[in-house]
């Protein structure tokens, strides 16, 4: 019989053990606050570096290319004027931008990536404003994109037909039509910032934009009283006067008023709540 | 001994009915890890978030080397952060979600690879959207993610899930070198082994109340003798004769708190033959750990 001796082990392996005390603690490194623009470069990035916020993105240079070819292919030689290209860019346009605002807020909650955001930048507010920039900004590149394939369409249309090119959109018109695109994705990132998941803020959207509009116009054909009101609480009627390119005083009051109430007020709500809401 | 993570009576309700963390104080302290066991839905998580700013407490505080986390200038380069490997978006590469914390905490770009490689996460690897990934690579991505900021402070939960063997124990080096290096380690599991093997101090929470907390030496000094022999009920017998407590388990082992030393004396005079006679320092803190929650999760239960 032989005997086996077995040199002791521990179960963890590796370096030795430190007792209490005995380590001093890492020095403390100097930090400066994230600054705001590092934020927005941050917030910027997110929405293009997934394949759905890239092909997003791309979408809108595609239905500009699309909406320009449709145009220049279909329509009569006298059509082919400035503002008949932007009418065309702009319809995709107002679909698409409030999209990428309601994904800029809402895929930190169904994507469940703000755990990691919200944990680096403890500032809700911060992050939301960095958000709220980054998607306002995308807004007006992406209609100063569709100005220029327009102008291109034009130039190519009436070149094509053989005729004189229109440049009938003066450069108020357009400041009011990138209002008017802009406000739209912003009603957007509010309806992401309120409801917080992706798929509940789009259906809300569309209910908004499609099912509520032929409804107030129902009851303004046939309540007289309604009909006084309406400017002054439909928000998106009141939005219509800026793809037109004039507003009067009273429109830009009526834009005021109804925007306070669809816009700005909820978009106070959503922020108190996001604020105090759990991030899990 | 600094302490460096202090939890101060920290309690979370939800409604009125549900108190999902309980007046809840400890301290994680540097150069050790501390290990915050309990079973799934005793409020672990519900604390490290709180702990980080994700869920606001009904009341208590919470303080990292003495500031509050949201008074951090730059979080991510003090205190690294993994709370949930899948809560990321599922469309983003490996590589893009370390980029993005890189330039939120304005790090060099070079940090970014150096995690790759630290966490063993290949070039094709981290080019891949993080729906393709196992649990076990969102983790280390995860791991990665928390260390990108070289922070002084480690909060981890569950960290160990989904990890093959190998990464077990490469995650345990990897906090054991943290910790010796000057770092303090928050770390939960519900899984008592892995706590076992890397914790210097161990904090046990059952439905939402701490129910022990001190070293891990100091718990285990509890746990006392296991011993096993053909005849428990006559082991049991010499051993009371003796002046010893004596528990027969189902199991047909006999612990006790006494020393081995004592429980071979008493078996050698009573003349009943040992099969096993060892310190219960295995077995030791799943008893305790049973124990303590045993009692809540009744309480639960009947509730």
């Amino acid at each position: 019989m032989t005997t086996t001796t077995l040199t002791p082990s521990t179960p963890t392996a590796g370096p030795p053990r430190s007792t209490s005390g005995t380590v001093a603690p890492r020095p403390r490194s100097t930090q400066t606050r994230i600054p705001l623009t590092r934020l927005v470069g941050v917030e910027l990035r997110k929405m293009f570096d997934t394949r759905a916020g890239f092909w997003l993105m791309a979408s809108l240079v595609i239905t500009n290319l699309l909406a320009t070819a449709a145009i220049i292919v279909f329509a009569p030689d006298d059509q082919l004027t400035f503002d008949n290209f932007a009418a065309a860019i702009g319809a995709p346009m107002t679909v698409i931008l409030p999209m990428i605002g309601i994904l800029a807020v809402t895929s930190e909650w169904t994507q469940r990536s703000g755990l990691t955001t919200f944990t680096l930048v403890p500032h809700r507010g911060r992050v939301l404003g960095a958000k709220f920039l980054a998607a306002t900004g995308v807004g007006v590149v992406s209609m100063f994109v569709a100005l220029a394939v327009g102008a291109v369409g034009t130039l190519v249309g009436s070149a094509v037909a053989g005729v004189d090119p229109v440049w009938n959109v003066s450069v108020a018109h357009f400041a009011l039509i990138v209002l008017g695109s802009v406000l739209g994705m912003l009603f957007g990132f509010m309806l992401g910032l309120v409801i917080r998941n992706s798929a509940g803020a789009i259906v809300t959207y569309f209910v908004y934009t499609l099912v509520l509009p032929p409804l107030l116009g129902l009851l303004a054909a046939n309540q007289k009283w309604f009909a006084d009101l309406q400017p002054w609480v439909d928000y998106s009627y009141a939005q219509r006067p800026l793809f037109d390119g004039t507003l009067n005083s009273q429109q830009w009051q009526q834009l005021g008023v109804s925007g306070a109430l669809w816009f700005l007020l909820p978009m106070a709500v959503g922020l108190l709540v996001v604020r105090r809401t759990e991030v899990k | 001994m600094l302490v460096m993570i202090t939890v101060e009576s920290l309690t979370k309700t939800y409604g009125r009915a549900m108190t999902a963390v309980d007046d809840v104080s400890f301290t994680a302290a540097t150069g050790r890890v501390t290990g915050f066991l309990g079973p799934n839905g005793a409020g672990k998580s519900t604390t490290m978030r709180i702990m980080v700013g994700l869920t606001p407490p009904t009341s208590g505080t919470v303080t990292m080397d003495g500031h509050r986390f949201a008074d951090l200038p730059n979080p991510g380069a003090e205190v690294g952060v993994l709370l949930d490997a899948s809560a990321q978006h599922a469309g983003r590469t490996g590589r893009e979600i370390l980029t993005l914390a890189q330039r939120t905490m304005g790090l060099p770009r070079t940090r970014v690879q150096e995690m790759l490689d630290l966490v063993s996460l290949t070039s094709a690897e981290a080019d891949r959207r993080v729906r393709d990934y196992s649990l076990g690579m969102r983790q280390r991505l995860g791991i990665g993610t928390a260390l990108l900021g070289d922070p002084r402070i480690l909060i981890l939960d569950e960290p160990a899930n989904g990890l093959d063997p190998a990464g077990i124990r490469w995650m345990r080096d990897l906090l054991r070198g943290f910790a010796d290096q000057g770092g303090t380690v928050l770390l939960s599991s519900h899984l008592l082994h892995e706590i076992e093997v890397i914790a210097d101090d161990l904090v046990v929470i059952g439905h939402g109340r701490i129910v022990a907390q001190g070293t891990k030496a100091d718990l285990l000094a509890a746990a006392g003798t296991l011993a096993r022999t053909r005849d428990a009920a006559a082991l049991a017998r010499a051993m009371e004769q003796a002046g010893l407590t004596a528990t027969v388990h189902a199991d047909g082992s006999v612990r006790t708190d006494a020393s081995p030393d004592q429980v071979g004396e008493a078996a050698l005079a009573a003349r009943v033959v040992l099969t096993e006679l060892r310190a219960a320092e295995g077995a030791g803190l799943e008893e305790m750990f049973l124990e303590l929650t045993a009692d809540t999760q009744r309480e639960g239960a009947a509730a």
